[in-house]
């Protein structure tokens, strides 16, 4: 395991930063919530592919040299700065690790380069209530002699609203509950019997509800094999988990420089308020929290890297250590900002919307926690 | 011995390897007994005799400080050969030959700030064990404020007269010298502050030990009335020592995070999560019944892999030439946090089994964690309170202002 960049990575890591500073500022969310945009953002998605970062993890030669985890890591982490809505988690993760896990020669040949082209984007369709439980599945996918027909309901899936193409976990066998009869689809978001319910979350990315009523899809838009979809969407769910986390990693460094800056700068009392010693040990806290959090996921990052047989530990690891960061770092951001941290004009409540988005994607502290538990026999 | 650079790696773990092979007696490849760790000096009476030789031999090559300069008796080793030393060392389970305040935080603020001759006459005894040394800073009315020591250092001509109280001084009744803080200007703070040596044994030096809520007494208070020191004895500047005494605690910080915290730890010792399991129980699916400390045992195990993890990365990154920044304050504050949490855990899942004191009737590895959890409340307050280090933090790394 290695918590250092190698030279190609620092150069992406470098370039995204700028990006970020640069194109998607925090004022391009705004812009973006005050003009009804949902987090829909065609002109940066088209940027971002000419960047490459859609292809951070896809080599291009099959087996060639890509950038990795840790590459798209960096990629992540900059977006999370400036809480930019971008396809990058849903395609270029999530999208792009199914199908390299999973997806058949065919799929990979197809869909692999529209991916790393920024061509088409993805969304993952899992969840089926309010809380992260991915082995809940119950969205019934039926044979029908020429492939399957989907029927059930997916809630408050990223990305939704504006992917191309859907991956649906349906059930196959069994019931809502086992790990076997689990089983991964390709679904075009437009294919007959999928309606798509745009949700205006708080944090101004958006979301959607997907409908799946009698939706014909052939046997060759199975990924992976048919009942053992888990055993693809574990370790894709892995990688999401901590891609998520690197993006809250973002977020919570640039929370907290600005909570800095305003302690530097604001005065009461005829002091600056970061001379109160008060503020300064819960922000001492918070650089303590930050660093070790950064290298949890830096660790998780490498690990996928690596082929390390310790991933699950880690992304549960670096997931539930981030949802507690950006927790913590949000919610002393406002209180630190005093009432300017209450108005709309300022930026800390932005952070904390999206913080807790960011807490209740592909699970969340307490379920971390239990898997970790879990994996650790107690 | 001094090896060239451009002796091969791979022949030199060799040479080692073959080395410790005749070298490292049997018993010291078995884990450390409490009783039997080894901190050097004159009162040393090596309750296993192949402890002596395995210091003896260890101290001859130096590698009890692999990295010191071999003038002064140190291993004379580059960074890469210590690595593959320690490798070795560990591949055997070798235990350390000597631990010592000389070697973890005196040696490396000496080899800094002291003279030629004050090193060629201090460092070999520390490499070889021979010299053990105690660390006189705090004072009664000087802890946290530590640069408000009042200790008087007079210069008397041909010597220094020293006369004042130290306190919390480690194992001072078991240690043959003192390096110490010392007031050489009493009309200003910092720049009145130097930095002394002197052997306990001087007429006018006393050490009580003081007895802990643990039970134990590893700290003293330490007297000393018309002390006489020879001249020759300060380090650095008069009136310079606060500089000396800063680099010195930042030795003792990372020593401190990197695992010496009261005493060696955990031999017999299980995990909470183990004595929660035995004492409350699993469910059909193996998880503990009482969920809410799973939770926080959870918490806890997690907060420690985040700490070893950022202790490697930290590693990697100096390694590598980057800055690190004040990181031992982090990890210091972090330690002990950890420290502490764990052995509260450790007693919560331990029940009324983790509440004894002496006798029989209770599990001798769980009376080790009640004496532990009481020695932990230290870890927050010795080598710097928490509070001491989360100003260290929020001024020195994250540029907050003074009050004014």
């Amino acid at each position: 395991m290695t918590f250092l960049l190698t030279e190609d990575q620092e150069m992406l890591r470098d370039t995204a930063m700028a990006f970020a500073r640069d194109e998607m500022p925090v004022t391009r969310l705004r812009q973006l919530r005050d003009s009804g945009a949902n987090g829909v953002d065609a002109e940066t998605r088209q940027k971002l592919a000419e960047l490459g970062f859609f292809g951070v993890i896809i080599p291009d030669e099959p087996g060639g040299e890509h950038f990795g985890l840790v590459g798209l890591g960096q990629v992540l982490e900059a977006q999370g700065r400036t809480l930019a809505p971008t396809p990058v988690l849903q395609t270029a993760l999530i999208a792009a690790s199914a199908l390299q896990l999973g997806g058949s020669a065919e799929q990979q040949a197809e869909w692999l380069p529209k991916i790393a082209g920024g061509e088409t984007s993805f969304a993952l369709a899992l969840d089926e209530t309010a809380h992260f439980n991915p082995l809940g599945v119950a969205t019934e996918a039926e044979s029908n002699g020429q492939g399957y027909t989907l029927n059930g309901m997916k809630r408050y899936v990223p990305d939704a609203h504006h992917a191309d193409m859907l991956i649906v976990a349906a059930r196959t066998f069994g019931e809502a509950g086992d790990r076997h009869g689990l089983t991964l689809f390709l679904v075009p978001a437009d294919a007959k019997g999928v309606s798509i319910q745009a949700l205006h979350s708080v944090d101004s990315h958006g979301a959607a509800h997907v409908t799946l009523e009698d939706v014909m899809v052939p046997e060759s838009a199975i990924i992976g094999a048919l009942d053992k979809g888990a055993d693809v969407l574990e370790p894709v769910l892995d990688r999401a988990a901590i891609g998520q986390a690197a993006e809250m990693l973002g977020s919570a460094d640039a929370a907290f420089e600005m909570t800095l800056e305003y302690l530097n700068s604001r005065k009461q009392f005829g002091q600056l308020i970061g001379s109160f010693q008060s503020l300064q040990h819960r922000a001492a806290k918070m650089f303590t929290e930050l660093e070790l959090t950064r290298s949890c996921i830096s660790a998780a990052l490498s690990a996928v890297d690596e082929g390390k047989p310790n991933v699950a530990e880690l992304a549960s690891l670096a997931k539930a250590r981030a949802s507690e960061l950006v927790h913590l770092v949000s919610n002393e951001c406002v209180q630190m900002h005093g009432g300017i941290g209450m108005t709309d004009d300022a930026d800390p409540g932005l952070y904390m919307k999206r913080a807790r988005v960011q807490e209740a994607l592909y699970g969340s502290a307490s379920w971390h926690r239990d898997r970790y538990a879990r994996l650790a026999g107690y | 011995m001094a090896y060239d650079e451009s002796v091969d790696l791979e022949q030199f773990r060799a040479e080692t390897r073959e080395w410790l092979e005749e070298n490292c007696p049997p018993s010291m490849r078995t884990p450390m007994k409490d009783d039997e760790i080894v901190w050097g000096g004159k009162r040393e009476k090596f309750k296993n005799p192949e402890a002596k030789l395995w210091l003896e031999r260890m101290g001859e090559k130096g590698w009890t400080s692999p990295e010191w300069p071999a003038k002064y008796g140190g291993g004379g080793l580059s960074r890469a050969q210590n690595r593959v030393l320690q490798e070795e060392l560990r591949r055997i389970k070798a235990r350390p030959a000597l631990f010592s305040f000389g070697l973890w935080m005196f040696g490396p603020a000496l080899l800094e700030f002291g003279n030629e001759e004050q090193k060629l006459r201090f460092i070999p005894d520390i490499v070889k064990g021979k010299t053990r040394w105690c660390q006189g800073y705090s004072e009664p009315g000087a802890g946290s404020d530590l640069a408000d020591l009042q200790t008087r250092c007079e210069d008397k001509g041909d010597h220094y007269l020293i006369n004042g109280q130290k306190v919390w001084t480690s194992y001072a009744d078991k240690a043959d010298w003192i390096f110490c803080l010392v007031r050489t200007d009493t009309s200003v703070k910092h720049e009145g502050i130097s930095f002394i040596l002197f052997d306990m044994e001087s007429p006018g030096v006393e050490a009580r030990p003081i007895l802990l809520i643990s039970g134990e007494s590893p700290f003293c208070e330490t007297f000393f009335t018309d002390v006489k020191v020879p001249k020759d004895q300060l380090v650095g500047e008069v009136n310079g020592g606060w500089q000396i005494a800063k680099r010195l605690l930042q030795f003792e910080r990372s020593s401190i995070s990197a695992g010496g915290f009261g005493g060696t730890g955990g031999s017999g010792i299980l995990g909470p999560e183990e004595y929660a399991k035995m004492h409350i129980g699993t469910d059909s699916e193996g998880r503990l019944i009482d969920g809410d400390l799973r939770g926080r045992i959870t918490d806890h195990k997690m907060h420690a892999k985040a700490f070893n993890l950022t202790v490697q990365r930290q590693a990697e990154q100096a390694k590598a030439g980057q800055q690190v920044g004040h990181t031992a304050s982090i990890l210091k504050y972090g330690a002990a946090k950890m420290n502490q949490d764990r052995h509260e855990l450790l007693v919560e899942a331990l029940g009324t089994e983790g509440l004894g004191w002496e006798g029989e009737g209770f599990d001798p590895s769980a009376k080790k964690v009640t004496r532990q959890w009481l020695r932990s409340k230290g870890n927050s307050i010795e080598g710097g309170t928490s509070e001491i280090n989360l100003n260290v933090i929020s001024k020195r790394v994250l540029g907050l202002k003074d009050h004014k």
